[in-house]
């Protein structure tokens, strides 16, 4: 195999992938002062993500991953690149194609006050879905919710209330269920824990691994919380200024981060233990983060790495297999 | 603390007894809904009508809660700082930085107003804020999330207060911000040798920060002690779920996580006996019907459980 032509979508540690995402990249266009300037929201991410495995996305708001994960379930349209679920180009598919598909490919969102209805019954939320695929109605639909719900942990007898009588961890369940009832094979979940209070998140946590397990799932699992991240993934891949600087396993991406970026990310986080407290040294990271604008040239990290040489400024390290399964963006890896 | 509602007086805080030393950081733990903020509004007597406070709050030798309308503008103002979790919202958008901080100083007439525009940079610098020089003419939304915390914090901290209280100050904040942040206030606490109290729901920020530890549940104190004997040897089942239901970045493998099961009580319909017996994996009888003191449990520890971890065998096994 060459090198070369090895990218993180063709990894050759994944022997199944389910999705392929390749050269994706997303711009905005914005007003801007003569009404020309163009947010990279995600500039040429590629990767893979194998059957049944849970990749973590991770980054500081504004990266890009958000609407990375919308790109790949098409809620967005791409501006231009492939995202390749099983052979199918998700990017060429367009009407009843496309819907047909959307069965297999689900959505968790972060907040489960605004994701829900406000005015539609837990039973209307969860059984929408049936309806829209014309898959149940009726009574069949019935049954098909009260299993779901049952295997989120909600009580069945609760299919007529409303979301507002529900706390924040099982509206979150709600969401969970109404993505699960048409037995998805891909869940992308955008943030599903970072709104729920700390006793609440080990649940849905929990429940999202069982569910794996349960149904054979493949999670796009997208947070800002590296622990959490870690805790869930089995590979992680980090962002940084719609680009992707880093993707491996997350144990190995913990124990010896690769870009600068995932070391100062990973000294950032605090653990809950005086000791180790006292012991850890954050990286403090200088200035603040460029705007996706008018991104830097080059390693757009470049402008706050601690170890930026002058070749970061002038050619873009590509995303490229450093070891087997790690990839990396960056000329100096490992020398954080 | 109380608030009276449609469904009878509600205690958001009952019976909370604490102190803090001058350079000591003490942390106040605990989910939505257990008190924390209600707890530092408290001791600024900024508890929302018709709230109503009882017991006493010593500063030094003073009683917060017996001090004059002018009194207590001036302990607010001089002596207490507090930073909220949005820097966004408390902050004037229309006013640049700058003016800002020099308005809480001339507020409160500490310094003149010659000496309050010459303090104004050197507090931003002191709060690490880049060319502090160019950006104190700024207005807040030129401020990134972070450096309007920094000018927060800047602005708390002008009037040389021997108290800050810190309200979830990162919680909003992208965690290499948060790490600068909370290495900023650590410093500052040894610096100016004031005293802090940091509210937050985060443990491994409390374990960053804190000397001594309070955490709560539903109103109450349910444990509290040094920062190292509530994380190395917690005694309260609350405690040490909530250590144990959080991921970390150090543990090896994938161990499942200790869910703590249900959700916090509302504080209008409590249960009987102990507050978090509905949610205990290790609740005996007399949890149901009888409320525990908080007693005193180790070296400074206290804690309020008839069971106590330490009397429970392999509590990971248990269900």
């Amino acid at each position: 195999m060459q090198p070369s032509t090895v990218t993180a979508a063709t990894d050759p540690t994944i022997k199944t992938p389910l999705l392929r995402v390749e050269n994706v990249v997303k711009h905005f266009p914005t007003g801007g002062a003569f009404g020309r300037a163009v947010v990279h929201a995600v500039d040429d991410v590629s990767l893979a993500i194998a059957q049944g495995e849970t990749l973590g996305l991770v980054g500081e708001s504004g990266c890009g991953k958000s609407t990375l994960g919308r790109l790949i379930v098409q809620l967005q349209p791409v501006t231009s690149g492939h995202v390749f679920f099983k052979d199918t180009d998700l990017t060429k598919l367009r009407g009843e194609k496309l819907r047909r598909i959307r069965q297999q490919v689900q959505m968790i969102f972060q907040d489960p006050y605004a994701s829900l209805n406000p005015r539609m019954t837990v039973g209307d939320i969860v059984s929408e879905p049936l309806r829209n695929f014309r898959i149940a109605r009726g009574r069949k639909a019935e049954q098909r919710v009260q299993e779901v719900m049952r295997v989120v942990g909600l009580n069945p007898g609760f299919v007529n209330r409303y979301p507002h009588e529900f706390s924040g961890g099982q509206r979150q369940r709600i969401g969970i269920a109404r993505a699960l009832v048409l037995n998805p094979t891909f869940m992308v979940a955008d943030e599903p824990v970072s709104a729920l209070d700390v006793s609440i998140q080990a649940q849905i946590v929990n429940l999202m691994e069982d569910l794996q397990q349960q149904f054979n799932l493949t999670y796009l699992f997208i947070a800002h919380e590296l622990a959490v991240v870690r805790h869930i993934s089995d590979r992680i891949a980090v962002m940084y200024l719609g680009k992707i600087v880093e993707i491996g396993p997350s144990d190995a991406i913990r124990d010896k981060p690769l870009h600068p970026y995932t070391k100062v990310l990973e000294s950032s986080v605090p653990v809950p233990d005086p000791d180790l407290e006292a012991e850890r040294k954050p990286i403090l990271l200088k200035g603040e983060i460029p705007s996706p604008v008018n991104p830097p040239p080059a390693c757009r990290f470049h402008t706050r790495c601690p170890i930026a040489q002058k070749i970061c400024s002038e050619v873009e390290p590509p995303l490229e297999m450093k070891e087997r399964g790690r990839f990396v963006a960056c000329h100096f890896p490992g020398q954080l | 603390m109380q608030f009276p509602t449609s469904s009878g007086l509600v205690r958001a805080v009952d019976g909370i007894s604490f102190d803090v030393d001058r350079g000591e950081v003490v942390g106040v733990v605990g989910e939505s809904g257990s008190g924390k903020t209600m707890t530092a509004l408290s001791l600024l007597r900024l508890v929302p009508e018709p709230g109503k406070i009882t017991g006493r709050i010593l500063f030094g030798d003073n009683d917060v809660l017996e001090m004059t309308d002018e009194e207590i503008r001036e302990f607010r103002g001089n002596q207490v700082a507090m930073i909220f979790q949005d820097p966004m919202t408390s902050m004037n958008p229309v006013l640049r930085v700058g003016f800002q901080i020099e308005e809480a100083m001339a507020a409160h007439k500490r310094f003149s107003g010659q000496q309050s525009r010459d303090r104004v940079v050197p507090m931003l610098q002191r709060v690490r804020i880049p060319a502090a020089q160019e950006r104190v003419r700024d207005f807040p939304h030129q401020f990134s999330g972070g450096m309007r915390q920094r000018a927060m914090i800047a602005m708390g901290l002008s009037n040389e207060p021997s108290l800050l209280i810190a309200d979830e100050p990162t919680t909003a904040l992208d965690v290499t911000v948060q790490a600068s942040i909370i290495e900023l206030l650590r410093d500052l606490s040894r610096e100016l040798r004031a005293a802090v109290i940091l509210i937050t729901h985060n443990m491994a920020l409390v374990a960053s920060l804190c000397n001594r530890v309070i955490v709560m549940y539903a109103g109450r104190v349910v444990e509290q002690g040094s920062t190292r004997a509530i994380f190395k040897n917690p005694q309260h089942p609350y405690t040490w779920s909530l250590l144990k239901s959080m991921p970390r970045m150090d543990e090896v493998g994938k161990e499942r996580l200790v869910s703590i099961k249900g959700v916090p009580p509302d504080l209008g319909k409590l249960p009987d006996g102990c507050k978090f017996h509905p949610r205990c994996r290790f609740k005996v009888d007399r949890c149901l019907t009888e409320e525990p003191p908080l007693e005193e449990v180790g070296p400074g520890q206290l804690a309020r459980c008839w069971v106590l971890m330490k009397n429970v065998a392999n509590p990971e096994m248990q269900r």
